[in-house]
C-alpha cells in the first residue's frame, strides 16, 4: 500500500501559501485559532512541533483572549467556546497551560451552561452538543469540571440519544458521526459511558465503512477523511474499533494525500486543506500507523500531552 | 443602493462620503504568523472599516451597511454577525426584512453555522408568525440538498418553538418518495411520529408506520434506514417486534429472493437473540443462502457465517454476534419464564 508523505505534509503546513485572491484564505481569518490547533497537533503527531516558534504562537494567541476569559477565533473577534478549547489545546501542546488564569477561563466556560444542562457556544445562545463536548473537554483539561453541573450536562447529552444509538446536535436531531464523537467524548471524560449502548452504537458506527474503505458520517452519504477521526475515535472510546476493516481505512486515508504538494483532502483527488490534513493524520495515528505519536481519542491531543496534564511530569 | 452589485462597480469605502469621518483600524496578525492569511484589497478595506465601527460600538445605519458588506465577503465571520444583531436591536429593525437579507446570503453559503444561528435569532424575534415562512425556507434548501443537516435542525426547532406540524408527516412521505434512502427524512419521520401534538404518539401510529416501513424495505432491502426505523418503532418493546408477523414475513421474502439480504439476515439475528422461533420456511431460506449446505445446524451460527462471508468488512462484528447470541437468547428465555410470557 502507499505511504504517508510526512515531509511533504510538514512542508504544506509550515508554508500554507499566500494566495491573495484565495477565498479559502479569506474565510479562515476568523477561525485562525482552530487552524492553529489543527496545524500544530498534526506537527506534533509527526514529531515536528519543534519547527514552530512557540513563543510567537502563544503571544498571538493570548491576544485573542477577552476580558471575559473566553478566546475569539482571532485577534479582535468575540469570544466563543470553540476557540477557547483550541487555545487550551494549543497551550497543552506547548505545556503552557499555566500561562492562563485558569479560574477566569473556567468561569467563562461554566457561565455558558444552561438550566437544562446544555451549553451555549457564546452569549448569543446557540445550543449544540458540540458545545457540551467543548466545554467538558476544556474544563477537564483545566481540572475544573467541578465548576459545572456535570450530572445535568450528562443528562442533556443523553437526551440527544437516538433510536439508532447515535447522537444528534439537539434532542431529536439525526445521528451524525461528528455529533456522536462530541457526545461520546464528553461522556467518556465525565465517566458516563454507561449511558451509551455500545453494541448498538458500535454497529451503527461500523456501518459507516463503505466499499472504498472510507467512512461516511450518516447512512447513504459519501465517505470523508474527517470521519476517520470522528467515527474511529468514537469506536475506540466504546471499545469497538475491531468492528471495522482497519487496513482498508488506512488505504483510503493514504489515497487522499497530495503526494506532490503535501496535505490531505476529504476524498481522493479533491483539494487539500489543513482541516483534513489534521483528521487524516490523527486517524492514521488512531490506526497505529507506524512512526506517528499516539493520540488520545477523547481529548484529540497526543497521549503524552494528556498524560503530562493528568499525571504530572 | 447595492454597492456590491459587481466588484468592478464597488466604490471603495475611502471614497464614500458617508464614511469620511471613520478612521480604519488595520488587523493585527502578529509577526511571522503560523497559518498566515492573505487578503484581497476589498476584504482588507472592508474589515478595517468594520473594525473601526466595532471598536467604537457604533450601532447606526452605516454600521449595518458595513456588516452587510463584510458578511458578503466572508459569511463565516461570527463577530460581524454578532455585531449586526446588536445594531439591528439598537435600530429596532424590521425583522422580516432581515429574513429577506438571510434569504439572499444563504445561496452558496448554506453550510455556515453563523447564518443559521442568525436566522433562528430573527425568527425567534418574530415568533409564531414566522412558522410558515421558516418551513418554506427550509423546504427550499432541502429541495436542493435533502439531507442538509442545518436545514433539518432549523426545521425541527421551528416546529417545536413556532408550531406548524400539520403537514410534516406528509412532507416526510414526499421526500421519501423522491429518495427512499434519505436517512434524514426517516429521522424526521420518527421525530414527527413521536413528538407531533397532532398525532397520537408512537403507540397510536405504530401499526400504520410498520406497514409503510415494510413496503419501503421490500422496495430496497439494501436500504439501511427503514430497517433501523423498524427497530425504532419497537424500541423498549422487543417482544412485540419478535411477535409481529410482518417483520418475520419481510425477512422471509427477502431471504427467499436471495438478493440484498444482509440487513434481512441481521434483523433475523436480532429476532433470534430475542427468542424468535423460526418457521421451517425461514430455516430453509437461510440454508439456501449457505454454500456449505448446513442443514440442521444451529441457525444462528449459519446466519453469522453467511454474514461474515457476504459482509467481510464487518467480519469481526458478525463473529462477535455469533458468540454472543446464544447467551442473549438463553437470557431471553429466562426472562420470559420469569414474566410468564411464552412465544
Amino acid at each position: 500500500m502507499g505511504e504517508l508523505a510526512v515531509e511533504k505534509h510538514v512542508k504544506f503546513i509550515l508554508t500554507i501559501e499566500k494566495e491573495k485572491d484565495s477565498f479559502e484564505s479569506v474565510v479562515m481569518e476568523h477561525i485562525r485559532l482552530n487552524g492553529a490547533y489543527w496545524a500544530l497537533t498534526t506537527l506534533d503527531i509527526l514529531g515536528k512541533l519543534n519547527t514552530v516558534d512557540q513563543d510567537e504562537v502563544i503571544s498571538w494567541m493570548m491576544q485573542c483572549q477577552h476580558e471575559s476569559g473566553g478566546f475569539g477565533g482571532n485577534i479582535g473577534h468575540d469570544p466563543h467556546l470553540l476557540y477557547t478549547l483550541s487555545a487550551i489545546q494549543v497551550l497543552a501542546l506547548f505545556d503552557k497551560i499555566d500561562a492562563l488564569d485558569i479560574d477566569k477561563v473556567s468561569n467563562y466556560i461554566a457561565g455558558l451552561q444552561n438550566n437544562d444542562g446544555s451549553f451555549s457556544g457564546d452569549m448569543w445562545g446557540e445550543i449544540d452538543t458540540r458545545f457540551s463536548c467543548v466545554a467538558i473537554l476544556s474544563l477537564a483539561l483545566l481540572k475544573r469540571l467541578d465548576k459545572i453541573n456535570v450530572e445535568k450536562a450528562v443528562n442533556y447529552i443523553v437526551s440527544c440519544k437516538n433510536l439508532d444509538g447515535g447522537f444528534g446536535c439537539t434532542p431529536g436531531a439525526e445521528s451524525h458521526a461528528g455529533q456522536i464523537f462530541c457526545c461520546v467524548a464528553a461522556l467518556a471524560v465525565t465517566g458516563s459511558l454507561h449511558h451509551v449502548d455500545k453494541d448498538l452504537l458500535g454497529w451503527w458506527l461500523c456501518e459507516r465503512q463503505v466499499k472504498s474503505g472510507g467512512l461516511n458520517g450518516r447512512p447513504e452519504k459519501l465517505p470523508d477523511v474527517c470521519y476517520s477521526w470522528w467515527v474511529l475515535s468514537s469506536l475506540i472510546m466504546i471499545d469497538r474499533v475491531h468492528w471495522i476493516d482497519k487496513e482498508k481505512l488506512i488505504k483510503f486515508i493514504l489515497d487522499c494525500q497530495d503526494k506532490e504538494n503535501g496535505g490531505i483532502s476529504d476524498r481522493p483527488e479533491d483539494a487539500v486543506d489543513v482541516f483534513h490534513t489534521y483528521f487524516g493524520v490523527a486517524g492514521l495515528s488512531l490506526l497505529e500507523y507506524p512512526g506517528l505519536k499516539a493520540i488520545d481519542p477523547a481529548y484529540a491531543l497526543p497521549v503524552d500531552v494528556v498524560n503530562r496534564i493528568f499525571f504530572g511530569r | 443602493m447595492d454597492v456590491l452589485q459587481k466588484s468592478s462597480e464597488r466604490i471603495p469605502l475611502s471614497q464614500r462620503p458617508e464614511y469620511a469621518d471613520v478612521k480604519p483600524v488595520p488587523q493585527n496578525d502578529g509577526p511571522n504568523s503560523i497559518v498566515p492569511i492573505s487578503y484581497t484589497d476589498e476584504f482588507r478595506e472592508t474589515m478595517d472599516y468594520f473594525r473601526a465601527i466595532y471598536v467604537a460600538d457604533e450601532r447606526s445605519l452605516r454600521a449595518l451597511q458595513l456588516t452587510t458588506e463584510a458578511i458578503k465577503l466572508n459569511p463565516g465571520n461570527y463577530t460581524v454577525w454578532q455585531f449586526r444583531r446588536l445594531v439591528l436591536e439598537a435600530l429596532n429593525a424590521d425583522m422580516n426584512k432581515e429574513l429577506d437579507f438571510v434569504d439572499g446570503i444563504v445561496e452558496g453559503n448554506s453550510k455556515n453555522y453563523q447564518i443559521w444561528h442568525h436566522r433562528r435569532w430573527v425568527a425567534e424575534n418574530l415568533g409564531t408568525d414566522a412558522s410558515t415562512r421558516e418551513l418554506e425556507f427550509t423546504k427550499k434548501i432541502l429541495s436542493k440538498d435533502a439531507k442538509h443537516y442545518h436545514a433539518w435542525s432549523h426545521r425541527q426547532w421551528v416546529l417545536q418553538a413556532l408550531g406548524g406540524w400539520k403537514d410534516e408527516l406528509t412532507y416526510c412521505e414526499l421526500l421519501l418518495k423522491d429518495d427512499i434512502f434519505n436517512n434524514s427524512a426517516w429521522n424526521q419521520r420518527y421525530f414527527v411520529v413521536t413528538r407531533s401534538p397532532l398525532l397520537g404518539g408512537l403507540g397510536a401510529m405504530r401499526g400504520s408506520e410498520v406497514t409503510c416501513t415494510v413496503n419501503a424495505i421490500m422496495e430496497h432491502p439494501e436500504n439501511e434506514s427503514p430497517w433501523r426505523y423498524l427497530r425504532g418503532l419497537y424500541r423498549n418493546d422487543t417482544h412485540a417486534l419478535v411477535k409481529d408477523p410482518q417483520v418475520a414475513s419481510v425477512c422471509l421474502k427477502i431471504l427467499t429472493a436471495k438478493n440484498n439480504y444482509v440487513h434481512a439476515l441481521s434483523m433475523l439475528l436480532d429476532l433470534l437473540c430475542h427468542g424468535f422461533q423460526p418457521s421451517l420456511e425461514i430455516r430453509n431460506a437461510v440454508y439456501g443462502l449457505s454454500d456449505s449446505g448446513a442443514q440442521g445446524s444451529d441457525l444462528v451460527k449459519v446466519v453469522c457465517s453467511i454474514l461474515e462471508l457476504v459482509d467481510p468488512m464487518r467480519a469481526n462484528y458478525w463473529k462477535w454476534r455469533r458468540n454472543i447470541v446464544p447467551a442473549q437468547a438463553a437470557q431471553c428465555l429466562k426472562d420470559d419464564g420469569l414474566t410468564g410470557l411464552s412465544l
